[in-house]
């Protein structure tokens, strides 16, 4: 069931099968929009058309914490390296660190990834516009999915765009003679810039999943979700770019 | 109450089975970390003592005993079963859900945590063996393969199980926490839910964020290894008389992040124990459980001020001793909302008829073993004192009175409480009464004297008092005495082991609702609602509790119970 519409009364109660009838205890006003309109009085899974929605939503936001904290811990692992110099016999501070200067192209590469989140957006709202959606679920053909492809599909270039652009940033520093095992400070950008990119590749794998699922799904709540949740994910993984990015820039 | 769990199918998504699996799992887990627990305290008094299969053990040895030891026993035991298993066995039920919000996740974390103990034992078999850095791991020791016997494949064991752990353990409370906030029956509101399930929505919280940090610090510690990174390894560290590579990186870090894990780890394992006893002292004393809200609100407290102490276990080592005092007040701020909680269960002790099942009597050994080992709690938590205190047998003493025996003893309660659930029988009473008075006797012979062991000085993680040093040599008949008292303990747990076993056959039959419980696990039906408080114990005397699916007020309780429709909606 999409998520802007939710079935009758009655035709829920007719799909249940063996439990038809109400407990004699068990008030309910008749008519009028009374009580029985609260869909979280309904039993689990027949909450209205967003229950499955949020609950995957919940779940992807939980991930997500635990990822935000283990960007955090690899952060950490930054700011300890980088102030671990110490102040020699003649009072000079010695340091092994060196300010690494980012490659000019992560400025080109975070204008991809944000533009990318923009057009995941815009395939995200396709799914929730009422009219389209409506059809969807009527099984009119399907507007809404045919609207949000060309953006999924923009959005799965762009994720390529920026992974490629990283790739050129390694390579623009390796010509420097700067490779992973030079200095701490190479350690850390690589190690950072990576676990990104490889949590970008699963992103990418969610979209084309979610390409495919929006053609392939029978319901369109599922529909809904893929595309959703996938979403979700894309964006805390731009939003989790710019703080690493500013990290790298203005060390 | 739906009994036996049916035919078996190797890819299950039922939460019951996936249960079974666990508790199967735990029980795997704490059979060997009992052996390995045993071959310790021989060797201590016995060092010339030859094992079978083995020999006599060297002192690096002992070292991988123990780390292999407090891994098992701290994530596979004490980890899993309150936190994985017995979710899975009664979550969706209390809270009146069919399933769980992600079945499929939820059967994947529990295959992932399978293979994260088969890798875990496999590094007994890797070529130099076991790890011999402790269940903490710290770093240099842990970086460097040539650090010791072990150190090499050994440790690349331990941390990748480590890291599946992790995963698994972040998919399955992710699990949990959508599972609570998003399945809970029709008027199954905040204010109805049973403590228990308070409980794990804080420990899975804890655990998304803590398993997270422990991952990050395992790549991390697996990037020094093998990727030439040095976040972790000093500069000019000596091993084995070579200069290791220059480092100027901090083993501090790895102590922080670590125990940023460690303390609300603590929790992740004993909250559900904590929830469980809060209904347990309340069914057997059938009275309501008093403040539910401070209950509640004090089990969150205790989540959030966990994620804000965990200094107090590295005040010796370097760090800010300015850190060291606010780390120290922090501890002993979450005294406060513990406490809290330890009052009301004593409180509840003092009203009523206290029914000394075996589920209860395992409640109150899980309630004098949290304040016997929770005392010394605050005693560490001063830096001054712990500066003699820490590695000493005083800190085993404390952690194994208040999170091993509390945790256990939590565990049998659950076991004793919600076996009939699985088999539709009771477990042997008798022989539960033996298992329990033989355990807790055993366990403060065990534990108790390991206080005065610290006292006196003696380091914990020694294979030997032995040798040159004969400062401890008065301590011998203490020692000796645990090891004996130590050896009791685990044999009882054979009486354990049988009482299983033979009721899942011969057991009394339960019947429904054996314990007269109010919450939903124990509802008749299987589509319940929640209609009142998860604690209405109390009343008339023939009528002295409502359980949660039935009407309160509507009636005297027993009749018709079985005559009316299930409520379907
Ligand atoms: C009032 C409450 C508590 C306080 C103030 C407290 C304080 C401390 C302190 C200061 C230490 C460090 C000692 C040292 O290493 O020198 C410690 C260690 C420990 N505590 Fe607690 N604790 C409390 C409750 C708990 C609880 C409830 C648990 C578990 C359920 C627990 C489990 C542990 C463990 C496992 C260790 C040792 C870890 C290791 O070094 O291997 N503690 N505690
Ligand atoms: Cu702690």
């Amino acid at each position: 069931m999409p998520a802007t519409f939710t079935r009758h009364q009655a035709e829920t109660e007719r799909k249940d099968p063996g439990f038809g009838g109400k407990p004699p205890l068990d008030r309910r006003p008749t008519g009028g929009g009374g009580g029985d309109d609260n869909w979280d009085s309904r039993p689990s899974g027949r909450r209205g058309p967003r229950e499955l929605l949020i609950r995957y939503r919940l779940g992807v936001f939980s991930g997500l914490a635990g990822d935000f904290v283990f960007f955090a811990v690899l952060v950490s692992a930054f700011f300890v390296r980088q102030t671990a110099g110490h102040i020699d016999a003649s009072e000079n501070y010695v340091s092994d660190w060196h300010p690494l200067s980012v490659p000019p192209i992560l400025w080109i590469n975070t204008a991809i990834l944000l533009l990318s989140s923009v057009t995941m957006e815009t395939a995200r709202r396709q799914l929730f516009h009422e009219i389209d959606i409506m059809e969807e679920w009527l099984g009119l053909g399907r507007p809404a999915v045919r609207r949000a492809a060309p953006w999924l599909i923009a959005t799965i270039l762009l994720g390529c765009l920026f992974l490629a652009g990283q790739w050129i940033a390694w390579q623009q520093l390796a010509q420097q003679g700067l490779f992973f095992s030079t200095n701490p400070n190479s350690h850390f950008f690589y190690l950072v810039t990576g676990t990104h990119g490889f949590h970008l590749l699963l992103g990418l794998g969610a979209l084309l999943f979610a390409l495919i699922a929006m053609f392939r799904l029978k319901r369109v709540e599922m529909r809904q979700i893929a595309i959703d949740c996938t979403a979700w994910y894309w964006h805390a993984m731009g939003l989790f770019w710019i703080f690493i990015f500013a990290l790298l820039t203005i060390q | 109450m739906n009994t036996k769990v049916g035919r078996f199918q190797l890819f299950t998504t039922d939460h019951r089975r996936i249960a079974v699996r666990y508790l199967v799992l735990g029980l795997v887990a704490v059979v060997i970390g009992t052996l390995l627990s045993l071959v310790m305290r021989i060797h201590r008094v016995w060092p010339a003592v030859a094992f079978p299969f083995y020999g006599t053990l060297r002192p690096e040895d002992y070292l991988a005993v123990v780390t292999m030891h407090g891994t098992l026993m701290v994530f596979f035991v004490l980890t899993v079963v309150p936190q994985s298993a017995f979710p899975n066995l009664v979550l969706p039920g209390q809270i009146g859900a069919e399933q769980m919000a992600f079945p499929r996740l939820n059967a994947a974390a529990f295959w992932v945590t399978t293979a994260s103990l088969v890798v875990l034992l496999a590094a007994f078999f890797a070529p130099q063996g076991a790890p011999i850095s402790g269940w903490t791991s710290y770093p240099p020791l842990s970086a460097i393969a040539a650090a010791g016997p072990g150190q090499g494949t050994g440790m690349d064991l331990w941390l990748w199980s480590i890291a599946l752990f992790c995963l698994a353990a972040i998919a399955s409370s992710t699990n949990l926490l959508v599972t609570i906030v998003a399945c809970r029956c029709r008027g199954m509101s905040w204010g109805r839910l049973p403590l228990t399930v308070w409980s794990w929505l804080v420990s899975s919280a804890l655990t998304v964020l803590a398993f997270s940090v422990l991952l990050a610090a395992a790549a991390l510690l697996l990037a020094d290894r093998h990727l030439g990174t040095s976040y972790f390894l000093p500069s000019g560290e000596v091993v084995n008389g070579l200069v290791m590579r220059s480092g100027k990186g901090s083993p501090m870090l790895w102590l922080h992040l670590f125990w940023f894990f460690g303390h609300p780890e603590v929790y992740i394992s004993i909250l559900p124990g904590m929830g469980l006893a809060s209904s347990l002292l309340a069914n057997f004393t059938r009275r309501p459980v008093p403040g539910y809200r401070l209950m509640v609100g004090a089990t969150i407290l205790i989540g959030v001020l966990g994620l804000g102490v965990w200094g107090h276990h590295i005040f010796v080592s370097g760090m800010n001793p300015y850190a060291g005092t606010a780390f120290g007040l922090t501890t002993l701020a979450i005294a406060v909302p513990s406490s809290a909680e330890v009052l009301t269960w004593i409180g509840m002790l003092f009203r009523g008829r206290l029914q000394p099942t075996t589920p209860m009597l395992f409640a109150l050994g899980f309630l004098s073993f949290f304040i016997a080992g929770g005392l010394t709690g605050p005693i560490l938590a001063q830096p001054a004192l712990d500066s003699y205190l820490h590695n000493t047998f005083f800190v085993v003493a404390h952690f194994h009175l208040v999170m091993a025996m509390a945790g256990v003893f939590s565990v049998f309660a659950g076991i004793y409480y919600w076996y009939p659930l699985l088999t539709g029988r009771r477990m042997n009473e008798r022989l539960g009464q033996v298992h329990f008075w033989v355990s807790l006797v055993a366990a403060y012979g065990t534990f108790f004297p390991m206080h005065l062991a610290g006292l006196a000085g003696e380091p914990r993680h020694y294979a030997q008092l032995s040798g040159p040093v004969a400062s401890f040599a008065n301590l011998i008949p203490v020692e000796r005495g645990i090891t004996f008292s130590a050896l009791l303990l685990a044999t009882a747990q054979i009486v354990f082991l049988i009482n299983v076993a033979w009721s899942a056959r011969r057991g009394s039959p339960a019947g429904e609702n054996p314990w007269r419980a109010t919450t939903l696990e124990w509802s008749p039906f299987p589509h319940p609602i929640a209609r009142g408080q998860a604690y209405s114990y109390g009343g008339s005397a023939e009528r002295d509790f409502s359980p949660q699916w039935q009407e309160t007020g509507a009636g005297p309780v027993f009749e018709g119970l079985k005559k009316a429709p299930s409520p379907s909606d």
